[in-house]
């Protein structure tokens, strides 16, 4: 069997014929298999869904419980039979509830890992290398460029930053599932134990990661009582980042603003994005991730999907490796 | 290494100035000697180390990693510097136990001893042992450009804050001084005695003047000032020190090689502050000529015979600071001006002479004779106290410079961009058109950009205005409404006006600013493209 036999991209995503589903597909379809809650993978309007525990709860949150017709929860590494095609997910280390997808037919296996990373992160489950003879693997920071630092000394530089300009509202930047919470859980486990104040809309997702088990410490909403900015002075506050472009970022107190994203490694983003204080935290893998990855799993094959994919292909036959890119439409990087 | 990289970082991305004063003076207090010194260089641009080729860079690069990744990757970034940084490490990398990391006072003590053949493998070595960050700072110390938005002048005010000195002692001392200024930074710490100058003829920094804003001359007596013609030339400071002669620019930079004419009439000994200008001096009777006659004598580094007789050069001068060995900033202006004017007159009448004073009984007389300067080379007037002492730097009270007026225009809004820092909430840059003539009728052209002379109160009208007119959005900038009947119109002031390939509009404007929102106007009656043409047109006849 020839491996797009079993699983192709198509306009809605990826397709197997064979069951009859698609994985993270961007428009509605009759049944859909998610690999985590970001935007971008985990779309409303599905007939049937399969997914992690978390990555239900999540959708059911951001999109109301009425999001598909019906769910099912995928256990990780229980084997699902959907029409004579054997699916199972696997840990990808990319958010709560995050996970890989191996598709498995007549001795054939292709994982689908969606987006996912290598380094510490306590607010999901780690990555888990699953072998295949088809690798399919996203490609964000798929350039030699990206060396994600320890996410521990970037938070240093905003504890550091803090103790410099203590008069000034640390406005942080972070997307709403997963960077937020992770930033939240890196400045506690930095010893950091004031309150913190979140956007609103943060509040359920954060609510949902601490009740199950991932503890975020005291955070009280960004609002203002009685009108006075200094309420914020020297304080921290994590929001989405398009929350510091609106009027809401006029209540801080001389803000200075800050952003979590494995984009802040180029000068050059983090200056257009008006960020002062840039930390290079990211949820998915760097380049040296990426090909430690491909060389750990040694597939027959690798597809790279979303992201720089020319520069990993190019990698790959460098490496002696068949690869090719997908061209699958739709999916930004919400999650970085 | 660390700790310059990480200022760096930080200061590329901080907008306001008092962030970067706090950084820098946190920088100075935190690191040692001479790592410091050798950072404060970098700042003020004084910092002289062996140059690295970006050819020999990319060499390097490519001796590890395939061209075409490293062509992606440059592509993404844009800047070589900081892709050369990034790329260097092509695995993970873990700093050995007890490996130290270069300091920035080794890195550039090293590179300076370095022979033109072991340039090549120093540079590799020292790119291995460095973060990505610390790389990136080493890489655009050695080919030559930091741009980080810190002038001299901002690094000597952090010098200030962190000591408790006053700028001006430093700015006194400053020329006199070498990296890695240990001197400066024991005397600055309270930890040795102010130091000691030795070298002779070393340049100054000069005083400056504060534009005359609103109201600035309302309170002011006008008999205690003495105003005297701006002329449009360079300001230059001579300093002569025995057998020691020098020509430099207002910046310190030593341009006597382009000079000898002046340089050789010199017969005093001192230091004296005036104007360079080509033609003749008025005790000669001969015209001063324009800006641009003079601008064939800048930035070279040899003259021709040709253009020493063709473009002759002279002083105004306006200032004495030394007479001899003598320091008499201290003095008086009025004090000042009548030394200047006996050492003027001994000397060569065709190199030198006096620039005079222009009498005035009132703000009033003085505004009208502004406007009407007796010679085309003069673009306003300087005002100075009669008593104020010779200080660095641009202090506000003493000297005023009171230049022709700005053009005017008025014109429409057409994009805005959210601001930095503390206006990173507002639409806060302004691009603005005129009206020309299109195929299908009048159309806006954008003829310029303005982020300045506005209220915060202005501010908060014009970003209300971007918020609810938004037509289109471009990542950070929005399209507004602009239409003959609707929009927002802008009266734009701006020093200069030129033509210009690089702007669809062909003309170029040289500091707009918003002077000022015109609610009261329709976007049909802003003004056309042809009065901005008319205005350069005016300019080149």
């Amino acid at each position: 069997m020839k491996p797009d036999q079993l699983l192709r991209p198509a306009p809605a995503g990826l397709y197997c014929p064979a069951g009859d589903f698609y994985i993270d597909p961007v428009r509605p379809v009759a049944r859909a298999l998610i690999t985590h809650g970001h935007s971008d993978h985990a779309r409303a309007g599905h007939g049937a869904v399969l997914a992690t525990r978390e990555t239900l709860d999540i959708m059911a949150i951001r999109y109301g419980e009425d999001f598909c017709g019906t769910m099912q929860a995928a256990a990780l590494g229980e084997r699902i039979d959907l029409g004579g095609v054997t699916v199972s997910f696997h840990p990808a280390g990319h958010v709560l509830g995050s996970a890989q997808i191996a598709v498995e037919q007549a001795g054939l296996r292709i994982v689908a890992s969606g987006d996912y990373k290598r380094g510490a992160d306590p607010t999901c489950t780690p990555y888990e290398p699953v072998p295949c003879d088809v690798f399919i693997t996203e490609a964000t920071f798929g350039l030699p460029v990206f060396h994600h630092p320890d996410p521990k000394a970037e938070t240093g530089k905003l504890l550091t930053s803090l103790r410099q300009f203590p008069e000034r509202s640390h406005l942080v930047g972070a997307y709403s599932l997963g960077k937020a919470q992770r930033v939240l859980r890196l400045l506690r486990d930095c010893g950091y134990d004031a309150p913190i104040y979140i956007h609103g809309s943060l509040a359920r997702l954060c609510d949902y990661y601490v009740s199950r088990g991932i503890a975020l410490g005291d955070l009280r909403p960004a609002t203002l009582e009685k009108g006075d900015p200094t309420d914020f002075r020297g304080a921290v506050i994590v929001g989405p980042p398009s929350a510091f472009a609106d009027r809401w970022a006029r209540r801080f107190n001389e803000p200075l603003i800050a952003f979590a994203s494995g984009w802040m490694m180029i000068r050059q983003r983090a200056k257009q994005g008006g960020v002062e204080l840039p930390l290079v935290i990211s949820d998915h893998c760097d380049w040296p991730e990426l090909t430690e990855t491909i060389r750990e799993l040694a597939p027959r094959e690798v597809w790279v999907t979303h992201g720089r994919e020319e520069a990993l292909v190019r990698w790959c036959e460098l490496s002696g490796l068949p690869a090719r890119p997908l061209h699958l439409v739709g999916y930004e990087d919400e999650g970085d | 290494m660390r700790a310059f990289a990480t200022l760096l970082d930080r200061l590329v991305l901080t907008p306001s100035r008092n962030g970067k004063l706090k950084l820098l003076a946190d920088y100075f207090r935190d690191t040692p000697d001479p790592d410091r010194g050798y950072g404060l260089a970098a700042l003020a641009g004084t910092l002289d180390l062996k140059s690295v080729k970006p050819a020999l860079l990319r060499e390097l690069v490519l001796e590890r990693m395939d061209e075409v990744l490293f062509r992606y990757s440059y592509d993404y970034v844009g800047d070589l510097a900081e892709t050369i940084a990034l790329v260097w490490d092509q695995e993970r990398k873990e700093r050995m136990p007890g490996e130290a990391e270069p300091r920035l006072g080794a890195v550039v003590t090293r590179m300076n001893a370095l022979g033109r053949t072991d340039v090549r493998g120093a540079v590799r070595d020292l790119l291995d042992r460095l973060d990505p960050s610390a790389r990136f700072a080493f890489l655009k110390l050695a080919t030559g450009g930091l741009r980080i938005g810190v002038s001299a002048r901002l690094a000597k005010q952090a010098l200030a804050e962190f000591s408790g000195m006053d700028v001006t002692e430093i700015e006194t001392l400053w020329h006199g001084l070498q990296p890695p200024y240990e001197s400066l930074f024991a005397w600055l710490e309270g930890q040795a005695d102010r130091p000691v100058l030795a070298t002779p003829a070393i340049f100054h920094s000069v005083m400056l003047a504060n534009p005359v804003g609103e109201g600035d001359l309302d309170n002011l007596d006008p008999a205690d000032f003495a105003a005297e013609w701006k002329w449009d030339g360079i300001r230059v400071q001579m300093s002569s020190s025995g057998s020691t002669r020098r020509l430099y620019s207002r910046s310190g930079d030593d341009i006597s090689a382009a000079f000898p004419d002046v340089l050789d009439a010199i017969n005093f000994e001192g230091v004296v502050d005036g104007e360079l200008l080509v033609g003749g001096t008025a005790r000669t009777n001969s015209p001063t000529r324009t800006f641009s006659d003079l601008q064939q004598r800048l930035n070279r580094k040899t003259v021709t015979s040709k253009m020493l007789e063709a473009f002759p050069a002279f002083v105004r001068a306006y200032d004495v600071l030394f007479e001899g060995e003598a320091d008499i900033r201290p003095a008086p202006l009025a004090e000042r001006r009548e030394r200047l004017a006996d050492l003027i007159e001994k000397a060569p009448h065709d190199r030198f002479d006096l620039s005079p004073l222009v009498p005035f009984t009132s703000w009033q007389e003085l505004e009208t004779i502004r406007r009407d300067p007796p010679d085309p080379v003069i673009e306003g007037v300087m005002i100075k106290r009669l008593d104020s002492a010779y200080q660095a730097g641009r202090m506000k009270g003493p000297w005023f410079k009171w230049k022709r007026d700005p053009f005017n225009v008025d014109a429409v809004m057409m994009y805005a961009q959210r601001g930095h820092g503390k206006r990173s909430s507002y639409y806060s840059d302004f691009t603005f058109g005129v009206w020309t003539e299109g195929p299908d009728g009048d159309v806006l052209v954008p003829v310029g950009k303005a982020y300045f002379g506005f209220t915060d109160a202005e501010l908060e009208v014009l970003d209300r205005y971007v918020r609810d007119n938004t037509t289109e959005r471009f990542g950070p900038v929005r399209a507004v409404r602009a239409e003959p009947a609707h929009g927002f119109v802008l009266e734009v002031a701006f020093e200069g006006i030129n033509r210009s390939t690089r702007h669809k509009s062909g003309v170029a404007m040289r500091f707009p600013r918003i002077a000022r929102l015109r609610q009261d106007k329709l976007p049909a009656d802003a003004d056309r493209l042809e009065t901005l043409m008319a205005m350069v047109e005016a300019k080149e006849s």
